[in-house]
């Protein structure tokens, strides 16, 4: 037997997105905050980018709140929740957006530089699901968007910590999703390709031409995706991904060498 | 909360399990959760809702391997007198 929530408010609970100070994560507090949800805007060191994007979202008519911790830190994590459920009621959206980047050619690599990447992207996601899912799953309603990447399952040199993270977040999505699926709580992850942000400056335009849409993501499509998963009408949509990458994990080869 | 009873503490139990999807009629001690459709994740709620109502320092662990109604109440009544 189901056990959902008979409510089915398109906004009810706060959203919280993690590293939403700038990138992928401030366009999806943006899209979230549209729909009329309050939206905390968790940050671990950008201050400034955080309050701007409260201020934005302010100003277009929605809520959101600034709140500074970092998500490695289980105390930190347990103390955002506990401020933000005071501030506007329990989470029952969370997007797990925080993550990082620290690439080294394995060889090379060096322990710090494989926890700091796993902490951050995949220890991350473990302490606020496990602070947010009780909530949910009582309210008989929750929407969990992790944000993985196309690194998760086609990889870069250089990248074996990044990709280890995010293949073990959606790993950690789909049996979340499977545990939690008769109460109203979904689990999904978004694995977003070339999307331009501060992650992928360094990849450069020359990577575009492996793309069959021949350009980078935006911030926004990839947040609409998000959105859309954080709604009513995904209610069936659980442990599963959604690729937002412009065709480049479809294909064999780069579509100019083919066409 | 410790001036609660058993009876109380039992009549909530079987209000959460009821809420989870059980029949009331179904419920009774000997009553497995396995025939009740209630599962580890309900044990774990049910853990939390004990604990978070009335004060009693259980885990949803601790109830992982009860078969029973009334194997989980004789593990939450154990908890209240320790407590």
């Amino acid at each position: 037997m189901a056990r959902v929530s008979g409510s089915t408010d398109a906004a009810a609970g706060t959203a919280l997105v993690t590293g939403a100070s700038r990138g992928i994560g401030a366009a999806v507090a943006h899209a979230l905050a549209a729909e009329g949800r309050p939206v905390a805007v968790n940050y671990r060191t950008d201050r400034e980018g955080a309050d701007a994007v409260v201020a934005a979202i302010g100003e277009a008519g929605g809520s959101a709140r600034a709140f500074g911790a970092d998500v490695s830190d289980a105390a930190a994590v347990d103390a955002m929740f506990t401020e933000v459920e005071a501030w506007a009621g329990p989470v029952l959206v969370l997007v797990n957006n925080a993550g990082k980047r620290a690439d080294e050619l394995f060889p090379s690599m060096s322990l710090a530089q494989f926890d700091e990447v796993l902490d951050l992207n995949l220890r991350g996601p473990y302490l606020c699901i496990h602070r947010a899912l009780m909530p949910m799953i009582r309210a008989r309603h929750g929407r969990i968007v992790n944000v993985s990447s196309v690194g998760a399952a086609r990889c870069l040199p250089g990248q074996a910590n990044y990709a280890a993270s995010k293949a073990g977040l959606e790993a950690l999505t789909r049996t979340v999703a499977i545990e939690t699926a008769r109460r109203g709580v979904t689990v999904n992850a978004i694995v977003p390709g070339f999307v331009a942000t501060e992650l992928t400056r360094d990849v450069g335009e020359a990577f575009h031409a492996a793309v069959p849409a021949r350009r980078a993501g935006t911030a926004e499509e990839v947040a609409a995706c998000v959105r859309f998963l954080a709604s009513d009408a995904a209610a069936y949509v659980t442990g599963t991904t959604l690729v937002v990458d412009g065709g480049l994990s479809a294909a064999l080869l780069p579509v100019h060498r083919l066409a | 909360m410790s001036e609660a009873t058993m009876d109380q503490v039992e009549a909530r139990v079987v209000d959460a399990l009821e809420s989870f999807g059980a029949e009331r009629s179904d419920i009774s001690r000997d009553a497995t959760f396995e025939a009740l459709d209630i599962d580890s994740i309900d044990l774990v709620e049910l853990a939390q809702l004990v604990k978070d109502e009335f004060g009693v320092e259980i885990q949803g662990r601790d109830l992982a391997d009860v078969k029973t109604v009334g194997d989980a109440l004789d593990i939450i009544e154990a908890r209240m007198g320790a407590a």
